[in-house]
């Protein structure tokens, strides 16, 4: 608050100044365009949000060593919201009421963004995703624009169905985690199911707090599914990937994986190492030369350095180049309409196809992607305690969708846990 | 005596006045949810206090209560198209029932045992919250929010207005309590359950009595919830962090009294606020030290550093709380 | 669902119920023996558990990391007691509610202390048990859960024959019931509680180590095995290392069974509502004095 008071007082006495001496590039250069975002920096979902911070932190740095934007600099503001709904909505009203930011990017995650959802709408503002999943649905705001390649469910996990058809799935396993993404993926990954005309063997829902998963996995292996699907965290999917070398799965499985958080990240990678074998899951950008996008691999390059420095992911594939694409979101807007006006730049961006360093982007009515591209990739050759390998080709090959493929799934599992 | 009574019930009278007028004359919104927080926290810390410092009985489900609080709200809403008013008595109720409960339970047991109860009481009830597909399960569920009532411009402002009341309400029970003989057989049980039984203090009664308020309290500063954050899960609902900030802002405010959990509660909230920007992870360090610190240093909380410095200025003034102070020297 | 499963499941249950005891044996000292409201003590599991992960970047296995840092635990454990007891016990009359929030806070400083050092990724630690199983037939067991059956029944062996055959463990059994009595016969009860909290936190060492060999760990565990661990010394009845063995397990089956029949979502409202029901029928817990 004091901060405010101070600076407005500053201000004012540079406009004095300023009147004074006539100087109006130094009133620009004090006015510059402010992006305000928040994120977990702290609490269990802070792996993420800083990766996304560093991100967001580098666009910042790269337009303004181009002149800014509209020749004016940008200003980051973000602010830690523990990845908590207590915390977003006052720290959305924090950004708009008084530190009056210009543009906004959405909270990082699904759950703290869709507690600022009913406000955007209230106060019409431009709001553009971070990671966050059927955050519209309820709220129906026609100024919502994701920036994670994926609508409905549907887009999620799909493809992981469509790899099951492949492969002439019958009987399929189920087992969640009970936390917010992991239900509504598990929700979605069951009308698919029944579309598919699999039938369920097998259904699990597994409190966060769940320490072994030898039992679990002996039951999956009694139900003898050809294909299980599972919707897991990042802790719990290191120890359900330990559980099955351990407990084994049974040679009828096809397809192990879908929906597994964690098996993106770094530290969780390297935890697993040759285990990860086999297991076909969501991602959003694997470094395949099908997704090689303009821009991406120079991005992460210089993503990486700065990383290591402040103790974040350093590969960064599954958050980081979308953050950065969050901005440029905004950035392109803003260049071509001219204007900070939130009606302005939605009606750009509904109309306009977007480039970014994750491809180019349009979007549907309900602000998510008109073409989602999750995609899905199998492990592949992964040996242990590498940690550079995950940045090589052929490690994470794209199985699903087409468009993007650099491989042939291998199935069954034990097929494709020996390569 | 007589003259701080006058301005505890002017100030009283004052604050929800102030709270209905406030949001209707502009001011900037960032404001009301910084105050809307900062109350609530007032009235779980002095919630906490009736138990925890009067009684001696430490309760580490505050969150349990208070999650608690906000799904009856949400079922009452949901089911019942159940006003505001409504969702906080029902929210009161049950809150009182699971206070009971947990009473009951640990009835005749030391006071860790109690604490035992309420994690353990916490972690039953988020189960079941996670399981209710009817309340979202654990995906949550986005608060579609009526109209406005009482012609505010935004939620933000009314329950801005609603938690003033409760805070009054919440402050006049503590003051009540700790005045009347109610309080005084409180301390006698914390201090020696067994020899105030002996005398006569009807101690089953009184320890009831002080755990139904106290639920009722917080589960009442939950109810609001769902409609402040349009968004309601149990994850965040149920989060252990409402009962370390309960505690913490009533050992570094003062458990003596009943200004000390209020002051602990505005310190620590705002500055949490004013923290969000630069680093909470300090932030929660330097919680962690303060409690540490004021346990050990000053055991009586900044109450008692109040006190201390009062003795000090004014040697003449009567302490009326001297029989209280007294029993800690 | 087939009788196999459902047996598998209880043998299953067993062994995670073993590392439930191996994990809450320095509580069943710490609070059921010595009356000390610890808090802290997930928190110092989770402290020894990062303590074997960076003792196991350089190559030392986890089961002998946590031998190694049995003794600064065992300082850390006599320290934090002395300390307590100067601010608190030695003053008297209400330490119970600051007694508790003297440990809350630590339990708050060791967290954010390890989540700033250590940052928040998951932290899990290598060995030839880890990972491979033990094939029975049909069965198969994972050798981590083998170890940490081994590890709890080994601690509850040495500590019951410590308790019963030593003179100091003899004193420290005593300290609990009687301290007067304890004086006429020589020993000085602070001392005594003092080496027995220093055990008790090395107990807890080994049990860090447990916890990170059983599954990876991330700062904020403390939170899940606040609630467990103290169920586990409840159910127990305070002060009994083979009660604590016993509850343990009984936790353990209990979860995997309701896990097999009604689904794992239910299994902590079944483990903690038992704790209740105990609370409220049997408050010297199960197998207690």
């Amino acid at each position: 608050m004091s901060n405010f008071t101070k600076r407005s007082v500053l201000r004012t006495m540079l406009l004095g100044l300023g009147l004074a001496t006539i100087a109006q590039p130094i009133w620009a250069q004090d006015n510059p365009i402010k992006v305000g975002t928040s994120m977990a920096l702290s609490g269990p979902l802070a792996g993420g949000g800083r990766q996304s911070r560093l991100a967001l932190q580098m666009w910042v740095e790269d337009i303004n060593s181009r002149g800014g934007l509209l020749g004016r600099k940008i200003e980051l503001i973000t602010y830690d919201d523990q990845g908590s709904p207590a915390q977003s909505p006052g720290i959305f009203s924090k950004l708009i009421d008084l530190d009056q930011v210009d543009l906004l990017i959405a909270p990082y995650g699904t759950v703290p963004a869709a507690a600022v959802m009913p406000m955007m709408k209230e106060r019409q503002r431009l709001l553009i995703g971070q990671i966050g999943f059927q955050i519209n649905s309820k709220t129906h705001h026609d100024m919502w624009f994701n920036n994670s390649p994926w609508s409905d469910a549907d887009s999620w996990v799909g493809g992981y169905f469509k790899l099951g058809q492949k492969v002439g799935v019958k009987k399929v396993a189920f087992l969640a985690a009970d936390q917010e993404f992991s239900q509504n993926i598990l929700a979605g990954a069951k009308t698919l199911a029944t579309k598919s005309g699999f039938e369920s063997v097998y259904e699990q829902t597994y409190p966060p707090t769940t320490v072994d998963f030898s039992a679990m996995i002996r039951a999956i292996r009694a139900a003898a599914p050809d294909m299980v699907f599972v919707a897991s965290y990042p802790a719990d999917s290191t120890a359900i990937i330990r559980a099955v070398g351990e407990i084994g799965i049974g040679s009828s499985v096809k397809l192990f994986g879908g929906g597994m958080v964690g098996l993106q990240y770094e530290a969780v990678m390297n935890t697993l190492g040759s285990q990860l074998n086999g297991i076909v899951n969501y991602h959003t950008y694997v470094p395949e030369k099908t997704m090689a996008f303009p821009g991406v691999r120079e991005f992460l390059d210089r993503y990486t350095e700065r990383a290591k420095a402040e103790n974040v992911d350093t590969l960064g594939f599954y958050v980081a180049p979308f953050s950065y694409a969050a901005g440029q979101i905004l950035e392109q807007a803003v260049k071509a309409t001219g204007s900070l006006d939130s009606v302005e730049l939605a009606k750009y961006l509904r109309s306009n196809e977007v480039q970014t360093i994750v491809g180019p982007i349009r979007w549907s009515a309900d602000g998510e992607w008109a073409e989602p591209r999750v995609v899905m990739i199998q492990f592949r050759t992964i040996k242990d305690g590498d940690a550079e390998q995950f940045r090589q080709e052929g490690k994470q090959v794209v199985v699903d969708p087409d468009r993007f493929r650099t491989g042939d799934l291998i199935s069954p599992l034990s097929e494709a846990q020996r390569n | 005596m007589r003259n701080n009574s006058t301005s505890f019930w002017a100030f009283a009278l004052a604050l929800p006045i102030l709270g209905f007028v406030l949001p209707k004359v502009g001011l900037n919104e960032y404001y009301f949810y910084v105050a809307y927080v900062v109350l609530q926290y007032v009235v779980l810390a002095t919630a906490w206090n009736i138990l925890g410092g009067y009684a001696g009985y430490v309760n580490f489900g505050t969150g349990a209560f208070f999650g608690l609080g906000a799904y009856t709200a949400l079922v009452a809403m949901k089911a019942f198209g159940a006003p505001l008013f409504v969702q906080i008595a029902a929210a009161a109720i049950v809150g009182a029932l699971l206070g009971i409960g947990a009473g009951l339970l640990t009835l005749r047991l030391k006071g860790i045992f109690f604490s035992i109860a309420t994690i353990a009481a916490a972690i039953v009830i988020e189960t079941f919250i996670l399981n209710w597909r009817f309340v979202g399960g654990a995906s949550g569920m986005q608060v579609i929010r009526p109209e406005v009532p009482l012609g505010f411009e935004t939620y933000t402002r009314l329950l801005f207005f609603v938690m003033t009341i409760l805070t009054v309400l919440a402050i006049i029970v503590a003051r009540y309590i700790e005045k009347s003989w109610v309080g005084r057989g409180l301390h006698a049980l914390r201090d020696a359950e067994s020899a105030a039984e002996c005398s006569g203090v009807p101690t089953l009664r009184l320890k009831l009595l002080a755990c139904a308020i106290s639920g009722a309290l917080m589960a009442a500063a939950g109810a609001p919830f769902p409609l402040y954050t349009s968004f309601i899960e149990p994850h965040s609902t149920f989060s252990l962090n409402y009962s370390v900030m309960a505690l913490s802002m009533a050992v570094v405010g003062g458990m003596s009294r009943w200004w000390g959990p209020v002051l602990g509660a505005i310190l620590i909230a705002s500055t949490q606020q004013l923290a969000a920007s630069a680093s909470p992870e300090l932030h929660l360090l330097v919680v962690g030290l303060l409690m540490v610190l004021f346990v050990i240093v000053a055991p009586d909380g900044l109450v008692g550093l109040v006190q201390w410095a009062r003795k000090m200025v004014g040697p003449g003034r009567k302490e009326v709380e001297l029989a209280r102070g007294s029993e800690r020297a | 669902m087939s009788i196999d499963l459902l047996l598998e499941g209880l043998i299953f249950g067993v062994f995670v119920g073993c590392f439930y005891a191996a994990v809450s044996i320095g509580l069943s000292i710490a609070f059921g023996l010595l009356d000390v409201p610890h808090i802290a003590h997930a928190s110092f599991l989770v402290l020894a558990a990062y303590m074997t992960f960076l003792l196991g970047s350089y190559g030392i296995d986890p089961l002998l990391a946590g031998l190694i840092i049995l003794i600064p635990f065992f300082a850390l454990g006599a320290v934090v007691y002395r300390f307590y007891y100067e601010a608190f016990e030695k003053r008297g009359t209400d330490a119970g509610v600051r007694g508790i929030a003297f440990f809350f806070g630590i339990a708050f400083i060791v967290q954010v202390i390890l989540s700033l050092v250590f940052g928040l990724d998951q932290r899990s630690v290598a060995a030839s048990y880890i990972g491979s199983s033990l094939g029975l037939g049909e069965m198969r067991i994972p050798w981590r859960l083998i170890v940490a059956l081994l590890v709890a029944v080994g601690l509850v062996l040495a500590l019951n024959l410590y308790l019963s055959r030593t003179f100091q463990g003899r004193a420290m059994r005593a300290v609990a019931q009687d301290p007067w009595a304890l004086k006429a016969i020589g020993a000085n009860p602070v001392m005594t509680k003092q080496w027995a909290f220093g055990l008790a936190t090395a107990a807890t060492a080994i049990g860090g180590a447990l916890l990170i060999i059983v599954s990876p760990v991330e700062p904020s565990l403390d939170r899940v095995y606040i609630g467990r661990t103290f169920c586990v010394v409840v159910l127990a009845g305070l002060g009994s290392m083979s009660g604590t063995l016993i509850a343990g397990i009984m936790l353990g089956v209990i979860e995997s069974l309701v896990l097999t029949a009604f689904g794992a979502s239910w299994a902590p409202a079944v483990a903690f509502g038992l704790l209740l029901l105990v609370l409220g029928l049997r408050p010297q817990g199960l197998f207690g004095r």
